[in-house]
């Protein structure tokens, strides 16, 4: 499934990936990046497409990482890709 | 309890039904982090309290040595009673939880926002014009009390029967007659439910059980029944406690409250601080192994507590943490749990605080507590103000 931010708009060099061995479903990273989360049907997250972070939602990603209890957000730098 | 020795040393006897304890328990937690990490006590047949952050959320995650079949610790032993999940441990959790998660998503609990703000309504205009509030009994125990039972699909005017129910659990917190009497009320209180919905169901939450499989057999009565006290019980009194608290914090403090009424937007950020500070469940976890926690040797057989309000409060993970901070941008507290126990109806939970404070906020934004007023905690899992007198305006 591909995600029209992260397809088409600039990227900010970075990418969200949830452990999904780590999520325990507390959704705090889809309450705080709806545009780069989303729940399956049990409520696990996982990244949106690639988890490619346009840009500007560099804040989003940050604050997802650090409101998830299960320490299960991975933020990787890939360098700007535009 | 009042003929209940005095605690002279917190490190090595602590009581977590002594008065001190349930008037501020975050004194005493501080106080030990720093001079004993992992407390321990002969009271209430042995029991372990760490207060770090880390060593609460490893005993979280090693459900192994640390089973959740006994969740609470207590002068006399509890017969083991089942409500799963809760009491659930590896293999058997994953499918006792699996079966239920899909009901109590964000997306699935969104569809009750419209009728939690519809009772938060009907409760308020009922206290339009009054200057005193009881913030816990007029408003704050009534709102999760009929979410829960419209969810489950029982009578909502059962309402007063519920309350009754985990009024009696608070006042007898530490007597095992006294809980089992209440248990066996419930289950009496359900078992028609059950039996009706088996053969006629609805779209309710007991339906959805009497329905549902594990490995193609459909549950037990008493399963159903177990998960069905849990939902009950858990659902309400976590939830009217933390309102209770919301409001008592909030008469209070009043640059948090004015804040709060000019910007409701910011309340989904303070519903996150308030229960980082002030979470209401403290489980246990019985030691089937001894071990360790965090470097100190344990015993199986004896219990640990999970305080995570303590955990919350560890300086190593939040900074200034006994500072309410309401726009706390970053906050991963472990209010609702850590690892595979993650509080099933979180969602629901935060649902009804937000709701709730919006819709209380928009109606009284100015209040205070009631001067002399003295607030009763209650004490075993949940804490909570068992009043919140307050004077309006």
């Amino acid at each position: 499934m591909k995600h029209e931010g992260g397809e088409f708009a600039a990227s900010s060099g970075l990418r969200v990936r949830v452990r999904s061995e780590r999520c325990q479903g507390h959704a705090r990273c889809v309450a705080h990046a709806p545009e780069l989360f989303e729940l399956d049907e049990l409520g696990y997250s996982h990244e949106i497409g690639a988890g490619v972070v346009a840009l500007g939602l560099e804040g989003k990603a940050r604050l997802a990482k650090a409101n998830c209890p299960e320490f299960a957000i991975e933020i990787i730098e890939e360098g700007a890709s535009r | 309890m009042s003929d209940r020795p005095p605690v002279t040393d917190w490190a090595r006897d602590f009581d977590p039904f002594e008065q001190r304890w349930l008037d501020d328990p975050y004194t005493i937690w501080n106080e030990l982090r720093e001079r004993c990490p992992v407390a321990h006590t002969d009271r209430c047949r042995g029991v372990y309290l760490p207060t770090r952050y880390q060593d609460i959320r490893d005993v979280a995650y090693d459900p192994e040595h640390f089973s959740s079949r006994r969740l609470s610790v207590g002068d006399e032993e509890l017969p083991l009673i089942s409500s799963p999940p809760v009491t659930s441990d590896p293999p058997d959790h994953r499918a006792h939880r699996q079966l239920l998660l899909p009901a109590f998503t964000p997306a699935e609990i969104k569809k009750l926002e419209p009728r939690t703000r519809g009772i938060c309504r009907e409760l308020l205009d009922g206290l339009a014009g009054k200057r005193l509030i009881d913030g816990a009994a007029d408003f704050a125990q009534e709102v999760p009390v009929r979410v829960i039972a419209s969810m489950l699909g029982v009578p909502e005017a059962d309402g007063a029967l519920f309350r009754q129910w985990i009024h009696r659990f608070h006042q007898h917190a530490n007597d095992v007659p006294g809980s089992l009497a209440v248990i066996d009320e419930m289950t009496a209180y359900f078992a028609p439910f059950i039996t009706q919905r088996r053969s006629m169901p609805g779209d309710d939450l007991i339906s959805f059980l009497t329905k549902a499989k594990i490995d193609g057999k459909p549950l037990t009565d008493e399963h159903v029944d177990g998960t069905l006290r849990l939902l009950l019980v858990a659902g309400i009194d976590t939830t009217w406690s933390m309102i209770g608290t919301c409001l008592w914090h909030l008469a209070l403090h009043e640059e948090d409250r004015r804040r709060l009424a000019a910007e409701p937007a910011l309340i989904p950020t303070a519903v996150e601080e308030l229960l980082r500070a002030y979470a209401p469940a403290t489980l246990s976890r019985e030691i089937l192994e001894d071990t360790e926690i965090g470097g100190c040797p344990v015993k199986a057989g004896q219990m640990v507590m999970l305080a995570f309000g303590a955990a919350n409060r560890d300086p190593a993970m939040f900074p200034e943490p006994d500072r309410v901070i309401i726009d706390r941008a970053e906050n991963r507290h472990a209010t609702f749990g850590l690892g595979i126990h993650r509080c099933l109806g979180s969602h629901l939970a935060r649902m009804e605080l937000n709701v709730a404070l919006e819709e209380w906020m928009k109606t009284f934004p100015a209040f205070t507590l009631a001067p002399g007023a003295e607030l009763a905690w209650s004490a075993g899992i949940v804490r909570g103000p068992r009043q919140v007198p307050l004077v309006m305006g």
